[in-house]
């Protein structure tokens, strides 16, 4: 597995990728934060943050497409809210009869609009975080996580952590196909392997000598890094001093949504 | 390819990982704070524990939870099983780094492949690695010395089957979903789901059991305490959630019942969670919600208690082959 994977878009040179780090992280957060808050219902709050998150992302050069295509990870979760469908109080609208049960489900108008409000909700947040992924080298995202007070020894694991996927997923990948080489799929109809249980007592296995390679690694990691004088202490490049535009920027963006969310409660 | 291999949806579904819009700001950021509290004792208790190899040792297997949670394996019907490793961890290397462990998984799945959302991070560290972790580490205390595969397999599947019963709350208190319906579905799918996790996790704790001696068993499962002040702790867990979830399900009535009452179209709809499992409602209790949560816990109550006699029955078993072994 190549880092490039996971890394397409970080290279590129706009504003938005001249950006501090913690700028962009905090940006990414407060926007979130304006679309968790925005009131049921008020949809020019979120067609303006939309637009805010299309203007930023032509400012940034990245396709817009691509960003779509991948904040479609948060759709399969929308099954869990469609309940408030049938069951928030309302007028009316329509009554669904489900042929297996017998049942009878009623959609209220106030059903609908908390369930379309939960989507673009979750569409608008989605999008922008992966902005914030596509436009920040990963280098730079640990930067915005000790910028903004998490602790080193944390911001030091998730930066081992990702040294370390790349490692360990090819492992696992080794370790499928030599599953599927010894329990190849027959033709149609024809069982691989045995029973369930017998698959996951397989699965476990391959989990548990996961991890004793890994407790080994981290013991070879420790040492590689010992004898190179690492003695406990993480050492970080200093934090860059955050330029006057950068404040500028995080001002008109937090400016920005606080309007949408007061234009939400107040006009709309 | 490899790509797909790490964000397929059908190699790795995370149902539980919550992205952000489902849950209301109070619900998320209530979550962040219970979480950071959580992961400022777990930092200082684990950076106390492994000292300098604290990072090297918390990344690579942050990087092995992360990994393993590709694996799967085939179930019936073109779904698979999968694993979500909390509990592992928690049995592997003691609760407070294993909650570092998650947090680092949790935190990278969704900042890079947004995996869960970024205002929702607290509430999925808090739903994936407190919940899973603790339920874990405590099932396996319990049990470990009555039968371990008993105990792993325990731990694996009241984990995952916990953590949904508190996604389900989050979501239902953030007006997402209905209590009555979202608590059934997620409890019912998860039971289900958390079989392939505690068989995975009983597998696992055998393999490194074999492999690692020495290892297991000693600053793997920490501190030795009285099972019965663990079995007091879970009764006493779920009496809290109880009242919480009747301090939560009393002001405002479920909202089936509420249409139910307003437009009087629903009659048969109201009861059609509970339609399929008449016995969820228990006699004399109006409030249906309720009724389910109780009888959810007294359901998971009961289950352990089932689960401890099997235990106690295999030991026995096992001491009489072994009595018979030995003469």
């Amino acid at each position: 597995m190549h880092i490039n994977v996971l890394d397409q878009f970080h290279n590129g040179d706009s504003p938005i990728h001249r950006l501090d780090p913690r700028v962009k992280l905090l940006g990414a957060l407060a926007f979130i934060l304006t679309a968790a808050l925005t009131p049921d219902g008020a949809w020019l709050a979120f067609v303006a943050l939309a637009v805010l998150w299309l203007a930023l992302v032509l400012m940034a050069d990245v396709p817009p497409g691509l960003l779509l295509r991948r904040g479609l990870v948060a759709l399969p979760f929308a099954a869990a809210a469609v309940t408030v469908l049938f069951t928030l109080p309302g007028q009316a609208l329509l009554t669904v009869h489900v042929p297996v049960f017998g049942w009878q489900l009623t959609i209220s108008d106030a059903g609908v609009v908390r369930f379309v409000t939960i989507m673009l909700k979750s569409g608008v947040s989605v999008l922008m975080a992966t902005l914030l992924a596509a436009t920040t080298t990963f280098p730079d995202l640990l930067r915005a996580m000790r910028g903004i007070g998490i602790p080193k020894v944390l911001v030091g694991t998730i930066g081992f952590m990702y040294r370390y996927i790349f490692v360990l997923v090819d492992e696992v990948q080794t370790m499928l196909r030599a599953r599927d080489a010894r329990s190849a799929a027959g033709p149609a109809g024809q069982r691989a392997g045995g029973t369930v249980f017998w698959r996951a007592r397989i699965v476990g296995g391959m989990v548990g000598s996961l991890f004793v390679r890994s407790l080994a690694r981290s013991e070879r990691v420790y040492q590689a890094m010992a004898s190179r004088g690492y003695a406990g202490e993480l050492r970080w490049l200093d934090k860059p001093k955050v330029k006057s535009m950068d404040i500028v920027w995080l001002a008109v963006m937090v400016l920005v949504l606080l309007m949408i969310q007061l234009w939400a409660r107040l006009v709309a | 390819m490899l790509y797909s291999i790490l964000r397929s949806p059908a190699a790795a579904p995370q149902q539980l990982h919550i992205p952000d819009g489902f849950l209301s700001a109070p619900v998320a950021i209530l979550a962040w704070l219970v979480t950071i509290a959580f992961m400022v004792v777990a930092v200082r208790r684990a950076s106390r524990e492994f000292d300098e190899r604290l990072v090297p040792l918390m990344g690579v297997l942050a990087a092995f939870i992360f990994a393993a949670q590709a694996f799967n394996f085939p179930v019936a019907g073109g779904t698979s099983g999968h694993f979500l490793g909390g509990a592992l961890a928690a049995i592997l290397l003691g609760p407070w780094p294993a909650l570092l462990v998650m947090a680092a998984v949790i935190g990278l799945q969704g900042l890079i492949f947004q995996d869960g959302g970024l205002l929702a991070m607290g509430a999925n560290i808090f739903v994936m690695g407190i919940v899973t972790v603790w339920t874990g580490y405590f099932a396996y205390q319990a049990l470990q010395r009555i039968n371990r595969h008993v105990a792993g397999f325990a731990a694996g599947w009241l984990s995952v089957v916990l953590a949904a019963v508190v996604t389900a709350f989050m979501l239902a208190l953030s007006g997402t979903a209905s209590l009555g319906v979202v608590l059934t579905a997620m409890a019912g799918v998860h039971m289900l789901i958390g079989v392939g996790e505690g068989l995975i996790t009983a597998a696992a704790l055998a393999l490194v059991r074999a492999a690692l001696p020495g290892m297991f068993g000693e600053q793997v499962t920490g501190r030795r305490s009285d099972a019965t002040t663990i079995l007091a702790g879970g009764v006493m867990l779920a009496l809290v959630v109880g009242i919480v979830a009747v301090f939560f399900a009393s002001p405002h009535p479920d909202g089936l019942e509420r249409v139910a009452e307003d437009t009087g179209f629903l009659s048969s709809a109201q009861a059609a969670p509970f339609q399929i499992a008449p016995d969820y409602v228990l006699p004399g209790l109006t409030n249906q919600t309720l009724a389910a949560v109780i009888a959810i816990a007294l359901g998971t109550l009961l289950l352990c208690a089932v689960g401890y006699g099997i235990a106690r029955a295999l030991r026995r078993r096992s001491q009489r082959l072994a009595e018979a072994h030995e003469q």
